[in-house]
């Protein structure tokens, strides 16, 4: 049949290095009354799966770095990275 | 005039614009529905609060794919007055018709409070004859409206004069503790480069009267009717407004 295969992207969203995240203060503030004064910093962000069909990595991942751009991250805002792993038919 | 208020799944304050401009303009105006695509009938639009699809990855940008959004684009395009209120606003920084973005409030409190605005630009359909340094009083109401754009695009936006309202204590002043929610600058609205696209976190469409607490939202409402058609034809600024993202 076709040449396509099955791939998986593990794609990660997070606020620009600049950008205030308040969710990240409350969190690290959190973390501090647990006493984990070791902790000096939290960052929340996102993680979203992807499951898609490309005929080989490269394709995928270009794929995946459009779909970042256009929806999944707000490139105004936002930072992502992700990665593809391919993934076994029937999965 | 004509006004169309678009419906999203989870918008929740198109029924009080259609209230605010039936009842205190007294204009004729028509509830849109998400997947209609002809807007041709309307002369300006109102896109409104709520929680369009749930506000789902991020606030406005599921509903920026909705088929009543091309035509949103093209009326934009064409010159036609379009006014984002709260989820509206930040639809349309998802769809790259206003700049910047709307983040989650520094408080990360959902924030319910009537705020003071002050109007420093005169040169928006819905801001027309409102003189610059006016103070309204108007009621906010979201959990993401902290406006943020990059070090450039704020520059820019300051200095082409694109920040229509921004947030000031009662006599007018610039201050931490009147920013409700962080924004950048104080800012509660900005407009595209032709002036015809505004966004504002605030809801002028729950302050129309002065039994619901406040009449000065009336103001931007109405300042559109001087506006008229006039407005489509004579663009400002120099480029169509659009891809700013």
């Amino acid at each position: 049949m076709s040449s396509t295969q099955g791939w998986r992207a593990d794609v990660y969203v997070a606020l620009k290095p600049g950008v205030n995240d308040p969710q990240g203060l409350a969190v690290r503030d959190g973390l501090h009354r647990l006493g984990y004064d070791e902790v000096s910093q939290v960052r929340v962000g996102r993680y979203i799966q992807v499951w898609l069909e490309a005929p080989d990595e490269t394709t995928a991942a270009a794929r995946v770095r459009e779909m970042c751009e256009r929806l999944l991250a707000n490139p105004v805002i936002e930072e992502y990275r992700f990665q593809v792993v391919r993934i076994d038919a029937g999965h | 005039m004509r006004f169309g208020v678009i419906t999203f799944p989870g918008s929740n304050g198109d029924h009080d614009a259609l209230m605010a401009v039936e009842m205190g303009l007294g204009q004729p105006v028509e509830l849109v529905w998400h997947t209609e695509t002809d807007l041709s009938r309307f002369d300006c639009l109102i896109i409104p609060g709520g929680f369009s699809y749930g506000d789902y990855l991020r606030a406005g940008a599921i509903a920026r794919f909705a088929p009543v959004m091309e035509s949103v684009r093209a009326f934009a395009e064409a010159g036609g007055p379009v006014l984002g209120i709260c989820n509206g606003f930040q639809i349309l920084t998802e769809a790259g018709l206003l700049p910047g973005a709307l983040l989650r409030n520094a408080s990360l409190s959902f924030e319910c409070a009537w705020v003071f605005v002050r109007v420093e630009n005169d040169r928006t359909p819905w801001t027309q004859a409102l003189a610059p340094g006016t103070i309204l009083r108007l009621p906010i109401a979201h959990g993401e409206g902290r406006y943020y754009a990059d070090t450039a695009t704020l520059e820019q936006l300051e200095r082409d004069r694109r920040v229509v309202f921004r947030y000031v204590d009662a006599d007018g002043r610039v201050t931490p503790e009147a920013n409700p929610n962080g924004s950048l600058n104080n800012i509660a609205g900005v407009c595209n480069e032709r002036g015809n696209v505004v966004g504002l976190m605030p809801h002028p469409e729950r302050a129309y009267d002065r039994l619901v607490g406040g009449d000065d939202g009336l103001r931007v409402l109405s300042a559109v009717l001087r506006a008229g058609v006039e407005v489509a034809s004579t663009p400002r600024g120099l480029g169509s407004g659009h891809t700013q993202r």
